[in-house]
């Protein structure tokens, strides 16, 4: 088994493990916490794909401005006592999981680093700029449609979220 | 190179979305199913991904990026309806929920 395939295999259980923590979970911010980790390792498995655009936007968008918007909604519902959950935040208990997933995730970076892994380890990369060249050019019907999806997404979520 | 093929990405992708689709059909907590909808989309996503390197197009990543699109437009609304929800009924169970006036 190569290099590249070992770290497909350990981001593959590190996605499905969070995935299931996810989906079973009873607290919402700790099923957050892992659905943030099981992002993360399938932006490890874009990038073993050779597929380092979606890997960056899949960080940057999906595991950093969607899920803050989750993070954001259940503060804003305010479940539960805080002062009892501030008593709670620094048992080990609560962020072993995610901590212990995440450090998986690390370990493989930086292995995959100091192992000199090729740069696309398991296919022909596809680069940004032939992303972008297809983006505006056959498809910019398409990126047109996406934006006025986030306008209409913009106006509902302004005239559903105000107040009374 | 390493030996992974697509199939495998294939797989992996399919048993993400049916973790997702479970978790959507189980839980009765609208959070939870918002984020089971986003674990689906994630797996949609990672079969272009794996398509895409396949065939090496980048149609398969465009595709992702539509797809982010909808998972941000769809979170924002979705939970901007779970806010006028709880801020009405005091509760987030979905069946508790079912009931519709007129």
């Amino acid at each position: 088994m190569t290099t590249p395939d070992l770290a497909f295999y350990v981001a593959a259980t590190v996605a499905l493990v969070a995935t299931v923590l996810t989906v079973t979970g009873r607290n919402p911010v700790h099923a957050l916490l892992y659905l943030i980790v099981s992002l993360l390792a399938v932006a490890v498995i874009f990038f073993l794909f050779g597929a380092p655009f979606a890997a960056l936007l899949e960080v940057i968008v999906y595991a950093g401005a969607i899920m803050v918007l989750f993070v954001f909604v259940v503060m804003m519902l305010n479940l539960g006592d805080v002062a009892q959950q501030e008593a709670r935040l620094l048992a080990p208990r609560i962020w072993i999981g995610p901590a212990l997933l995440s450090l998986a995730l690390l370990g493989l970076m930086v292995w995959l680093l100091w192992s000199g892994a090729p740069q696309t380890p398991l296919g022909a990369e596809v680069t940004v700029k032939q992303v972008g060249i297809a983006m505006y050019g056959p498809y910019l019907l398409a990126v047109e449609l996406a934006s006025m999806l986030l306008l209409g997404a913009l106006v509902a979520a302004y005239h559903l979220g105000r107040g009374e | 190179m390493g030996t992974v093929t697509m199939e495998q990405g294939l797989l992996l992708a399919s048993a993400l979305f049916a973790l997702g689709l479970l978790g959507l059909l189980l839980r009765r907590n609208v959070l939870f199913v918002l984020m089971s909808l986003e674990v689906m989309l994630n797996a949609a996503a990672l079969a272009f991904i794996a398509a895409g390197s396949r065939w090496v197009q980048p149609d398969g990543q465009i595709m992702f990026v539509l797809i982010v699109t909808l998972a941000a437009s769809e979170a924002a609304v979705g939970l901007a309806l779970v806010l006028q929800v709880y801020r009405r009924y005091v509760t987030l169970d979905t069946d508790s929920l079912s009931g519709m006036k007129g």
